[in-house]
């Protein structure tokens, strides 16, 4: 079991406010993603519910006991730090074993679980290493080791990928997504990074200024964001966001139209000229100005496309894939 | 090759200093050396000539030799206790937030920076004097006989003299180690359900283990010559003659310069001795 509620939880530091009262529940196996850009607040909601910082107000339940005034150590909740964390002088076999030791588990069990443990993160053969020796991406599993052995009712990441470099990243995304669809186990993940929000979550939670945005799956939130600043937060490269005459034209004071929206047509709606061309292989981005609508269109063209800089090009948005907006921001549904 | 040339330049452009490094330790060094086998007396006819070994022998056949060493090594030893494990706490405290942080830490540091000789007589003057010191005075607040520090508890004092003078030292070196501790990993043990005296016994004090290191092996070196504290207090009575004194004592007090260079040599035998054992024990630390 492993459901969390947060009924008004509020956070202050001195005069700041971290956390506006916030109400969110995170139900059993479910992967929860925070995401918002730094000084969102993301951060302080998971070390709330991890007990690691008291909350100013409000109320944290886990599986409906209330857990606000309880020790860390005893939410059963397990957390794997963005520095990783690790206890430099022990061995890798001695830092997953700590919190079974300070748990008073039996020797025996203790390594059941170790090595049951290393072979799911493979492990093994890192046993009596140092922390030192091993590679990031090692320490990354050791850390998780560590918050595995303890079964804990919820996994708590802290931005776990954001000191491994990029293609390591991409496959410690998949290793933890696979581990929660083995475990089956709550998992709260904090990233500022959207494409590991939508690639991992179940579920996403949008933060800004200490306050959720949206609160969806990955497709709600890139289908129907419910407002401007989830539209930018969401999908890459950036939604489009056209105001004036063009938006006046739709029926609001801002429009938005993602770049795959918009295709390439010599006879289309918008004119321009195009700027820097990227040429990914599967997709060429094509950064689109002097349309009179916004400094840069973006515009996701598939394939490989034989533009280059200067050259006029004429663009078709679908007309049913546009975002409407009112003057503060919020959807026109 | 330009780097042959650079080479030789730098050798060059570090000689100086290597010779009066050089010079500085050799000299005196080879004067001891020499004057230990000679029977030098300077105001009852000087140079007698060369005597062998007997001053060796002599030296170490006294009946205050081993007590010296014995003062010596409880010196040491019970300061490098007491700073070590203070210097850890304290060190603790001031890493803590907290107001007038800054002027706190310079107040800490303090000691330091007074000299052994009138660290030395204040203590013996202003807290010790059995009449007018300040622990005599709290003494008989409390209806109790003033403790005669110097004489009844001779070496305890010394070794609180020099202590108040080196945990500064210590409480620096360990701050800054303190200061570059993860707080994750503190936050880690905490979410694995270490108390708070585990992660001081699993997390911090092995993190401090290379700085105490540092501390031990620094103060050591220094400790082992202690002098000003011994000779502005007791002179070397009531147990604490350490070999340092003896030798001081057998040089000026005795004049006898072969005498003392012969115990001169002994202390350097002695101080490579610990060092060693020091490096022994301690030292893999500093591996890691």
């Amino acid at each position: 079991m492993g459901q969390i509620t947060l009924e008004q939880v509020t956070k202050r530091f001195g005069e700041v406010d971290v956390i506006r009262p916030l109400d969110l529940v995170i139900e059993n196996g479910e992967f929860t993603v925070f995401v918002g850009p730094s000084g969102c607040g993301k951060s302080t909601l998971l070390r709330l519910i991890a007990g690691l910082e008291d909350v100013t107000s409000g109320t944290i339940r886990i599986d409906g006991k209330d857990a606000t005034d309880i020790a860390p150590a005893r939410r059963g909740l397990a957390m794997v730090f963005q520095s990783y964390a690790l206890y430099p002088h022990m061995s890798v076999r001695k830092n997953i074993a700590f919190p079974l030791k300070m748990a008073g588990i039996d020797k025996a069990e203790q390594d059941r679980r170790i090595a049951q443990a290393a072979a799911a993160l493979n492990l093994t053969d890192y046993l009596d290493r140092r922390p030192g020796q091993l590679s990031g991406g090692q320490r990354q599993r050791v850390a998780i080791g560590r918050a595995i052995v303890r079964e804990p009712s919820a996994f708590l990441f802290d931005e776990p990928l954001s000191n491994l470099d990029a293609a390591l990243r991409v496959g410690m995304r998949l290793e933890i997504s696979e581990l929660h669809e083995r475990l089956k186990t709550t998992m709260i993940y904090v990233t500022h990074d959207q494409v590991e929000a939508m690639t991992m979550a179940d579920k996403i939670v949008v933060l800004r200024a200490g306050r959720i945005e949206q609160v969806g799956s990955p497709l709600e939130l890139y289908r129907s964001p419910r407002n401007l600043f989830v539209a930018g937060f969401i999908g890459s490269p950036r939604m489009n966001v056209i105001a004036g005459a063009e938006a006046a034209r739709h029926g609001a004071h801002t429009i938005g139209i993602r770049p795959e929206h918009i295709d390439v047509a010599a006879d289309g709606r918008w004119q321009g000229r195009v700027g820097v061309a990227e040429h990914l292989g599967s997709d060429t981005f094509l950064h689109i100005h002097d349309t009179g609508l916004a400094d840069t269109i973006t515009v996701r063209a598939p394939g490989e496309v034989g533009m280059r800089h200067g050259d006029r090009v004429g663009l078709s948005p679908r007309t049913d894939q546009f975002h409407r907006f009112d003057d503060k921001g919020l959807r026109i549904s | 090759m330009a780097t042959q040339h650079s080479r030789s330049a730098a050798r060059l452009m570090m000689a100086p200093a290597v010779v009066l490094l050089l010079g500085w330790m050799l000299v005196p060094l080879a004067m001891t050396l020499t004057f230990s086998f000679k029977q030098y007396l300077p105001l009852r006819g000087g140079d007698l000539g060369w005597v062998g070994f007997e001053n060796y022998v002599r030296f170490v056949t006294s009946s205050s030799v081993w007590p010296s060493v014995q003062a010596t090594l409880v010196i040491v030893g019970g300061v490098l206790l007491i700073t070590v494990v203070l210097g850890v706490l304290l060190a603790m405290l001031l890493d803590q937030p907290m107001w007038g942080q800054g002027i706190v830490r310079i107040l800490v540091i303090a000691p330091f920076f007074v000299m052994p000789t009138v660290s030395a007589l204040v203590w013996k003057n202003m807290f010790m004097d059995p009449v007018n010191g300040l622990f005599a005075h709290l003494w008989k607040a409390f209806g109790l006989v003033p403790v005669e520090w110097l004489s009844q508890a001779s070496l305890a004092s010394i070794i609180m003299i020099v202590s108040w003078q080196w945990l500064p030292f210590a409480t620096l070196i360990l701050l800054t180690a303190i200061q570059s501790l993860d707080s994750e990993q503190l936050e880690a043990a905490e979410m694995d359900g270490a108390p708070p005296l585990s992660r001081f016994g699993h997390i911090i004090l092995p993190h401090l283990a290379r700085a105490i290191t540092v501390v031990v092996l620094i103060q050591t070196i220094f400790l082992l010559s202690v002098f000003a504290e011994i000779f502005v207090t007791t002179q070397g009575s009531f147990g604490t003659r350490t070999l340092t004194y003896l030798i001081y004592q057998r040089v000026l007090e005795s004049q006898n310069v072969g005498l003392g260079s012969a115990g001169g040599i002994y202390a350097v035998v002695l101080a490579n001795v610990v060092a060693i054992f020091l490096m022994r024990i301690v030292g893999k630390n500093l591996d890691a």
